[in-house]
């Protein structure tokens, strides 16, 4: 069974990071929000709407960051045929997806007292609502073959195809014209936000990143049953 | 007490915004759980009844 040699260590080391991942999850999301929404400050022009901030632009963060670790683990199963590798690219999908929609959802809700409107059709928001729509036809693609090598094999196509939007959103408020401001944190000089305003966006934005590593735990162990099952009931069909 | 509610005008965005946040974060959590604990039971189910049969499976 040296298939599942890489599985059964992913499983241990699993069992080992969930306590402190979860237990840590909980620690910066609760310490997060309470200075998001108790302690840090309206800010001058955007008054109170600013706590928006604090689950927007973590979960933007995450849904790209997701993607990229998609990508990333799609190249490695196409390249090597990494047994891990598809498995952990399928168990991202769903929590990137959730990222990108509370990105957007959260977005709007910012858009309407900030902009006026709760949508634009302009460079920032179209790439996003395409991230979205990306993660949406991985799973569908994913789950189209009734051979899961199938498809894990085809949505690793998509997923490295569609990772040419991922610099696409990140430049597109510099390239283009655009409602969405700037980056303000993650800049090359220092972050143009102040530190009662930076600590809730950090906390967020770890306790989110803990967050997809806790999930990611259990979903490739999900995983990791539903292949063994699988093996199971091809093995009882050929008898 | 209604001024945490109201958060001069923007409670109306802020306080949805955190919601829906909340239930696609929980709703994730739980569907994960659900799923990994039915595919484990269905695991362990299969096992029972193979054992002896064919141990090459069993890790």
């Amino acid at each position: 069974m040296h298939r599942f040699a890489n599985p059964n260590k992913f499983l241990r080391m699993g069992r080992a990071i969930l306590p402190w991942s979860a237990g840590l999850t909980i620690l910066c999301i609760t310490t997060g929000l309470y200075l998001a929404l108790f302690v840090s400050p309206p800010d001058y022009q955007q008054l109170e709407s600013v706590r928006i901030m604090y689950v927007h632009v973590p979960s933007a963060w995450m849904a790209m960051f997701v993607y990229s670790s998609i990508a990333f683990s799609s190249a490695m199963a196409l390249i090597w045929k990494h047994p891990l590798a598809d498995l952990i690219a399928k168990a991202s999908a769903p929590v990137g997806a959730g990222f990108t929609l509370i990105c957007l959802v959260t977005g709007s809700l910012w858009g309407k007292p900030m902009w006026g409107t709760w949508w634009v059709w302009d460079a920032r928001l179209t790439s996003v609502l395409i991230l979205f729509f990306l993660y949406l036809g991985y799973i569908a693609l994913n789950n189209a073959f009734d051979d899961p090598a199938r498809g894990a094999k085809a949505s690793a196509v998509l997923a490295l195809v569609g990772a040419v939007n991922l610099p696409i959103i990140k430049f597109s408020v510099d390239w283009w014209n655009t409602l969405h401001q700037p980056a303000s944190v993650t800049r090359l000089d220092a972050p143009a936000v102040h530190s009662s305003m930076l600590w809730p966006l950090m906390l967020m934005a770890v306790g989110f990143t803990l967050f997809y590593v806790t999930i990611l735990i259990f979903r490739v162990r999900s995983e990791i049953a539903a292949a063994k099952i699988h093996n199971i009931q091809l093995a009882e069909a050929r008898r | 007490m209604s001024d945490l509610f109201h958060m001069g005008g923007h409670g109306v965005y802020i306080w949805p915004a955190y919601l829906i946040a909340t239930v696609i974060v929980v709703g994730i959590l739980v569907q994960t759980i659900t799923t990994m604990r039915r595919r484990e039971r269905q695991l362990a189910e299969l096992r029972r009844e193979r054992r002896g049969t064919d141990d090459e499976d069993e890790t």
